[in-house]
């Protein structure tokens, strides 16, 4: 990975939460431009290393470079704006498709044109005419896709994306693989995307980092996956460990 | 009233007493204690009040005040003990809210500067504050706590603490507010405010009494709104560090 620049990086990063030692030592990075996957089991810190990469959280000790300048060095809200993510949860503001779409503009005191609220609607496949429909009417995978539209809005240079597919069905997530894929060449955005599904990570991923039990185990092409090196990811892509 | 009159009313002590006792209500314990209390603490201040009355000195106004400021603080700080400071956030609330009713009402002398205004109003200003406060607090814990993915959406998104807290701040106001608001709607209508009822008893005209409660709705309206909003501002900054990161460990729902 080191041909690439990266667009975040990480030297020795250790957090806890409650007196658990979540992540312990995480070194490494990922590359700038492209489609990393974070897989391993449940519970392995995957999710808590994404609240580090916008700020939501801060490492006990270590450091975060984001685009190569240290987080510290960046204003949260920017930083924020910068690093967008996209939740599991889609969670949904009161309203319908547009006030959420709005909802990232309206925190910068400015309005999102419809036009461009229905652009962002045709470019994760939602028809046009849902921008009035009320967030309730919608379903799981039409909040997911309205959840990423939201996201992009504040144009992040990196997204990252938390199981956003963990319960659609096959169609609705071949759909949100084949727009990540679309957002990664058309606007050069660097992905992070953790996900439970291994064909996934290969279909879409270019690199892929295993976390297990808060470390970082095997990081790689893609198409490790195939053939790990060490044990326990081995145990863990033949579906032994969950 | 003379205490053999006073001493007969104990039969509204021992109607709630026997009908508890028929019904298995296990209330009995309670109400002994209440009716207890009451006695004492009433007549405690009774006569608290009359030594303060015939002295008119600021200094014991000044006391009585500080008294109910820190029992109202007492008692409030329970509802909101997992907001960081809240001692202190509660005393300077209820201290601002008697500063400006106070400051308003002696300021354009509406009302005299004697112990017999300054002390009854106050204490229905900071008993009012008091009841806010804790309805502001029980709500305002529970809507941070439920709205958590909210919270931390708008933070995910690049909005202030203040943005992200903005919607949960302002339906745990209304929803401590209006109450008051909507109580002021059927007063007179439903019921005589304690206030004039008690006044028109002991023989005080009762225009005179409509215009004193009158006086009290109003001040009780500014104090509702002005509590919650206040206490609001007050704690919501300490919900998040200078990183704007939502502290979660800082708050747990506590009822």
């Amino acid at each position: 990975m080191s041909a690439d620049n990266t667009a975040i990086r990480f030297e020795q990063v250790n957090y806890s939460d409650d007196g658990l030692h979540i992540l312990k030592d995480i070194t490494g990075s990922f590359p700038e431009g492209k489609i990393t996957t974070l897989v391993g089991p449940s519970g392995a810190g995957k999710s808590t290393l994404f609240t580090l990469c916008n700020g939501l959280k801060s490492p006990d000790n270590g450091d975060i470079y984001i685009l190569d300048r240290h987080i510290k060095n960046y204003n949260p809200v920017h930083l924020r704006q910068k690093v967008g993510i996209a939740l599991q949860s889609a969670p949904m503001i009161k309203g319908n498709a547009y006030d959420n779409l709005n909802l990232p503009l309206e925190l910068q005191e400015q309005q999102l044109s419809e036009d461009r609220a229905k652009e962002l609607l045709k470019l994760v496949g939602l028809p046009e005419d849902y921008l009035h429909r009320n967030t309730k009417d919608l379903s799981g995978g039409q909040q997911q896709k309205l959840s990423i539209a939201r996201t992009l809005v504040n144009q992040p240079e990196i997204l990252l994306l938390d199981e956003i597919t963990s319960s659609l069905d096959r169609v609705s997530q071949e759909d949100i693989e084949k727009l990540i894929a679309r957002i990664n060449e058309v606007y050069h955005t660097t992905i992070i995307w953790i996900t439970h599904n291994l064909q996934q990570a290969l279909d879409v991923g270019h690199y892929t980092w295993v976390m297990m039990e808060g470390k970082v185990v095997e990081t790689g092409p893609s198409d490790l996956l195939n053939h790990p090196r060490n044990s326990a990811v081995q145990h863990f892509v033949k579906g032994e460990i969950e | 009233m003379t205490y053999l009159t006073l001493s007969i009313t104990l039969i509204f002590v021992v109607i709630p007493l026997l009908l508890s006792k028929t019904f298995n209500l296990g209330l009995e314990k309670d109400t002994i204690i209440a009716a207890i209390r009451s006695i004492i603490q009433l007549l405690a201040v009774g006569y608290v009040l009359q030594f303060v009355f015939d002295s008119e000195h600021m200094i014991y106004i000044l006391l009585m005040i500080a008294l109910m400021i820190t029992a109202a603080t007492h008692n409030a700080q329970r509802k909101g003990a997992s907001i960081k400071g809240i001692i202190w956030k509660l005393v300077v609330t209820f201290i601002f809210i008697e500063l400006l009713t106070q400051g308003i009402l002696l300021g354009l002398d509406i009302t005299p500067a004697t112990a017999q205004y300054i002390i009854p109003i106050s204490g229905m200003v900071i008993g009012n504050s008091m009841v806010l406060a804790i309805l502001f607090l029980n709500r305002f814990t529970s809507e941070i706590t439920n709205q958590q993915d909210q919270t931390e959406l708008i933070l995910s998104l690049g909005g202030t603490p203040k943005q992200a807290i903005h919607r949960q701040l302002v339906t745990s106001i209304k929803a401590s507010t209006i109450p008051t608001i909507e109580s002021q709607k059927t007063i007179g209508l439903v019921q005589l405010p304690g206030m004039m009822s008690g006044q028109i008893i002991a023989g005080a005209d009762p225009v005179q009494a409509v215009m004193f409660q009158l006086l009290i709705l109003f001040l009780l309206l500014t104090t509702a709104v002005v509590t919650s909003i206040l206490l609001g501002y007050l704690s919501y900054p300490t919900l998040f560090n200078d990183r704007m990161q939502f502290l979660d460990d800082h708050l747990e729902a506590d009822n």
